[in-house]
């Protein structure tokens, strides 16, 4: 009975988020599964003006089955190690050197996250510019930049590379995301007890030692949380790839950019089959993580 | 729907606590909700992509027009601009969603069919009738827009697609003469882009933006290899998109694209157009938006520029058109009505178009207050044999036209070599197959 | 070098002992050093937007990115800020005023996912109820819902809602609505991660003295949320204020009730020419709101730290 009534508050509490996730997360994604099954692949079968039947996981098959949407799985893989890596990597890297307590530590902060307050729309405006792919006398962007600092070896054509292509536009993405990623860690090691440190250190721990024992563990829920959240942020990146490059660039492509030219054409059925090959490569990724937490959780 | 009624009634319910706070920061929405249950025949939803610039200027003096025609019906716009400067996507999750707007623009012709195929605009034939449009616009236009002795759409401005810029200071530089001696055909227009080549390394003889572009550029290729009639061939069969001219046409296009920028995947049109302003390029293939740059830039036709049909193409006309349907369920029928009037009006199609550029799809408008440039558009659109664009909506449908995209990116981006012109080939065969 | 470090931090919690290095400080130097070195490398993109929208037309090209101005115009500036209804260029919508409606749907949008999502992570993390683990995978893998594909049905709820009781208003509201609804997974994350960071006995301390749950959370866990409520809220104000797939599906009007991204898309695709000038001091203008957010949040980053981190 007390048990009971401890229960009740916390299940009120959280139950409106509940709610609000049943009907806006689950019967949409449950509508999809069921639109993914059909032939709708034109405007005339979605509006019921011409039939369609049901043909199982036949747009599943015909999609992986697609050299061209293999190739999208590939850019997004891409994409993503390299937009994690990068910004784990500058993220770290940065909060650990605003950690020490430096003078200005405001402006540094606040400029670093300056990128982030740009809409992709204005990206993609200026990072156009930036990765243009000209070399050599008519270079312009960034591998003008390069020839003028003596690093014309860096030079490369950016996004018309149909290999690594993606790989440009991953650039902007961790311009715009390391920022983020550096308040949550700077938050992560602030949040961290000064005393654990001190006892750290008058045990005689060495400054490593105090980083791999103490802070690494601390920091551990900070940097999953930063992983899920540039994993979600990569998993549909959209807008900075449609306005770097454009929605028909086949050496950008990736999934959510191909959703939305099959929604375009009228393909629904094709584009809710992206979608949810999309939430299943989620489901494989957040496993992982859904295991630590029960671990954690037993301890 | 009842579905959904009930989960939004739940949804609501939950979200009691927000949306107290939310109802604070109340917007001036002054009866322009979109989503109003009011069925008055005053007022006209008008869905177009005209978000700004001088279209946008353009629907303002349309509006001015059905003010002052029809009083008593109020205009509100629903317009928006989406990625790549339609709103398309809107457009399309309304009319599916049962929410459509009284009447949107779409490209006149086959981009025209889905809406048609899904049952979503209406048979606007008996306004040809009643507005007395048949005579009035080209037969070859009218013929373009009758599916099965029905027509759907009405024009209100009409773009030309192929037209040939070029740069004469940078003719000049290469030795080029500045008369139109070398567009007679592709072949000499690749002979001439050699000669700069050669010339005047460091020019791009012909600089080319993104996708769009690209596409643009082939189907004026298509257009003078195949003719009028053999592209026309290419939408209803009677062209084989596997037939041999077809692959000339390719490889000619593979070859001028040899001759472009490569940073063209960065670009809209405007960037490689500023490159002859600039003196860094020498031809640019794009419809006749462009004066509005050259204008802008204070340059004059003749003496800095100067255009043409685009090589090979010559006294055919290439066209694109804004048109409007009458939505089927849309809430204010007779509001629909008197915009399609107003924007196939004398008064409509002169106000609207010179301002935006374009000319109008009537023939019967006096053009002695046009530019230059537009009054010749005209007369070429009297006399020219008229074909469809791909790329602008007229001859493909959203989804050819999408997949012809998607095919000449893939091209475009590889080393173009044998395999790739057969894949592209393929790919377009395919797409306009049935 | 390591004293220094250790020193370091010692000085700010307690700052009547600080002492001021004795030698030369090598390792502050090349911090700064990479400090400012990384800073540049961030402003580059920064420097391009800045210079392009003080040019005039065919100066602001991408060949002349890195060129300083022909000559400095404020006329972009001008245009961006309150429209233009002329010249070559045409319309040009005004940034001002949907800056305006931009901050009244991003900041109760911002406020009130944060408050549920702190609910939430309070609730998950620390006042757990049987199958709390399965209830935090069902909302955190609401994230990661693709829009794209549920546009239309998204859309009929949406619009039900419009018409229903609520009268929800297009524009601001519904994307308020839509913003609260789809930050409550990350929100919810990032204070339920937060939490189970927060020693234990803080909360058992509470429970002991009998304190309700409710009366826990108010009393003991909001004051020490304080750092991660900035998170989230630079978060979710980012990310509502930077949004364009809903806003442009959901905004209203594109002139009278849309968000600032959608102006700014009108200005830098919604013409046939575009005026690039005029586009980047647009960007740089939709930017700056966020931008004084992250100065102003910034103190009360390091205020709250202290106030969380003092009691430990």
């Amino acid at each position: 009975m007390t048990r009971f009534k401890r229960y009740v508050p916390p299940i009120l509490l959280i139950s409106p988020s509940l709610i609000l996730m049943g009907i806006f997360v689950y019967y949409l994604i449950f509508g999809s599964v069921q639109l993914s099954t059909t032939s709708i692949h034109t405007f005339p079968q979605f509006t019921g003006a011409r039939p369609h039947e049901n043909v199982g996981i036949g747009n599943y098959l015909d999609l992986l089955g697609s050299e061209d949407f293999r190739h999208s799985l590939k850019n997004l893989l891409l994409y993503t190690v390299l937009f994690i890596v990068g910004t784990m990597f500058f993220g770290f890297l940065w909060a650990w050197l605003l950690d020490r307590r430096s003078k200005a530590e405001g402006i540094f902060r606040s400029l670093y996250l300056f990128p982030m307050a740009v809409s992709s729309v204005a990206a993609g405006v200026v990072w156009r510019w930036l990765l243009n792919a000209n070399q050599g006398q008519r270079a312009s962007g960034l591998n003008r930049l390069f020839q003028t600092v003596g690093l014309g070896f860096l030079e490369n054509g950016w996004t018309t590379s149909v290999d690594f292509g993606i790989a440009a536009i991953a650039m902007p993405a961790i311009w715009q995301m390391s920022g983020y990623v550096m308040a949550l860690f700077l938050a992560g090691f602030r949040g961290i007890p000064n005393e654990l440190r001190e006892a750290a250190r008058v045990d005689g721990a060495k400054e490593w030692q105090i980083y791999r024992h103490v802070l690494f563990p601390q920091l551990s829920p900070v940097a999953l949380s930063a992983l899920i959240i540039l994993g979600h942020m990569s998993l549909k990146v959209f807008d900075l790839i449609v306005s770097v490059t454009d929605y028909r660039v086949y050496t950008t492509k990736a999934p959510a950019v191909d959703m939305a030219n099959y929604m375009n054409g009228g393909d629904y059925a094709t584009a809710a089959a992206i979608g949810i090959i999309l939430l299943l490569v989620v489901l494989v990724l957040i496993v992982p993580y859904l295991i630590h937490t029960a671990r954690e959780d037993r301890q | 729907m009842r579905r959904t009624r009930i989960l939004a009634a739940l949804g609501a319910a939950a979200l009691l606590v927000g949306t107290a706070a939310c109802g604070t920061d109340d917007e001036s929405t002054s009866g322009s909700d979109n989503t109003g249950d009011t069925t008055s025949a005053t007022e006209v939803e008008v869905f177009t992509w005209w978000t700004a610039g001088s279209e946008a200027l353009g629907l303002e003096q349309l509006q001015g027009v059905l003010t002052e025609k029809y009083p008593d019906v109020e205009f509100i716009n629903g317009g928006i601009t989406q990625g790549g400067g339609s709103g398309k996507d809107l457009l399309q999750t309304r009319l599916a969603a049962g929410q459509p707007p009284d009447t949107f623009q779409v490209h006149a012709g086959k981009e025209a069919q889905d809406y048609i195929d899904a049952g979503q605009v209406e048979d606007v034939t008996d306004l040809y009738e009643k507005f007395g449009l048949n005579g009035v616009f080209p037969q070859d236009l009218i013929d373009m827009l009758t599916q099965d002795g029905k027509i759907y759409t009405i024009p209100s401005n009409v773009h030309r697609a192929n037209v040939l810029w070029a740069a004469i200071p940078v003719l000049e530089a290469a030795g080029l003469p500045t008369d139109n001696a070398y567009f007679a055909s592709v072949d000499d227009f690749i002979a001439a882009l050699e000669k700069i080549k050669t010339a005047t390394p460091d020019i791009v003889p012909l600089s080319v933006g993104g996708t769009w572009c690209q596409v643009h550029l082939l189907e004026t290729i298509l257009i003078a290899e195949l003719g009028a009639e053999g592209y026309n061939g290419l939408f209803d069969g009677s062209t084989d998109w596997n037939g041999a001219n077809v692959t000339t046409a390719l490889t000619k296009f593979a070859k001028l694209m040899s001759f472009t920028n490569i940073d063209r995947d960065s670009f809209d049109w405007e960037p490689p157009m500023q490159m002859l302003l600039d003196g860094k390029a020498a031809f640019n293939v794009m419809g006749d938006w462009v004066p509005a740059l050259l204008d802008s830039n204070d340059l004059v036709a003749g003496t800095d520029y100067l255009y043409a049909p685009s090589p090979g193409t010559e006294g055919i006309y290439d066209f694109l058109a804004d048109s409007f349907s009458r939505t089927v369920g849309a809430p204010h029928k007779a509001g629909a009505e008197a915009w399609l009037d107003v924007i196939s009006s004398v008064e409509g199609q002169t106000a609207f178009n010179k301002v935006k550029g374009s000319i109008p799809a009537r023939t019967d408008i006096d053009l002695s207050s046009f530019s230059e440039y537009q009054q010749s558009a005209a007369d070429s659109f009297k006399s020219d044999a008229i074909v469809g664009s791909i790329q602008h909506g007229a001859a493909a449908t959203i989804q050819q036209g999408n997949a012809t995209n998607d095919a000449v990116s893939k091209f475009t981006t590889s080393s173009m070599d044998a395999d790739a012109l057969a894949a592209l080939q393929a790919a377009l065969a395919a797409a306009y197959a049935g | 070098m390591t004293t220094t470090a250790l020193t370091g931090h010692f000085e700010t919690k307690q700052p009547t002992v600080q002492m001021p290095g004795r030698r030369f400080d090598w390792g502050r130097l090349l911090r700064y050093a990479l400090l400012l070195f990384f800073l540049i490398v961030v402003l580059i993109p920064v420097y391009v937007l800045f210079v392009t929208s003080f040019k005039a037309v065919g100066d602001a090209d991408p060949s002349r990115a890195w060129m300083l101005p022909q000559e400095w115009t404020l006329e972009n500036w001008k245009v961006a800020l309150l429209g233009s209804n002329s010249g070559a260029y045409g319309k040009i919508f005004p940034v001002l005023p949907a800056l305006g409606r931009t901050l009244a749907m991003v900041v109760p949008a911002a406020i009130i996912s944060s408050f549920l999502g702190s609910m939430n992570g309070f609730v998950l993390a620390r006042w757990r109820f049987p199958y709390a683990n399965v209830v935090f995978t069902l909302i955190l893998f609401g994230m990661f819902i693709p829009y794209q594909a549920v546009m239309v049905p998204l859309y009929r709820i949406v619009i039900d809602l419009q018409q229903s009781w609520l009268h929800l208003q297009p524009g601001i509201q519904s994307l308020a609505l839509l913003h609260i609804i789809y930050g409550i997974p990350i929100t919810t994350l990032i204070f339920r991660n937060y939490y189970q960071s927060v020693p234990q006995e803080l909360m058992e301390a509470a429970r002991v003295d009998g304190a309700g749950m409710i009366r826990t959370y108010v009393s003991v866990v909001l004051p020490i949320s304080v750092p991660s409520f900035v998170v989230v809220l630079i978060w979710q104000f980012t990310s509502a204020w930077n949004d364009f797939l809903f806003a442009s599906f959901f905004g209203g009007n594109a002139e009278t009730q849309a968000p600032v991204t959608v102006t700014l898309n009108a200005i830098a695709h919604g013409s046939m020419m575009t005026n690039y000038g005029v586009s980047m001091s647009a960007a740089l203008l939709a930017s700056l709101p966020t931008l004084v957010i992250y100065i102003l949040l910034g103190k009360y980053f390091i205020g709250g730290l202290m106030s969380g981190s003092v009691k430990g």
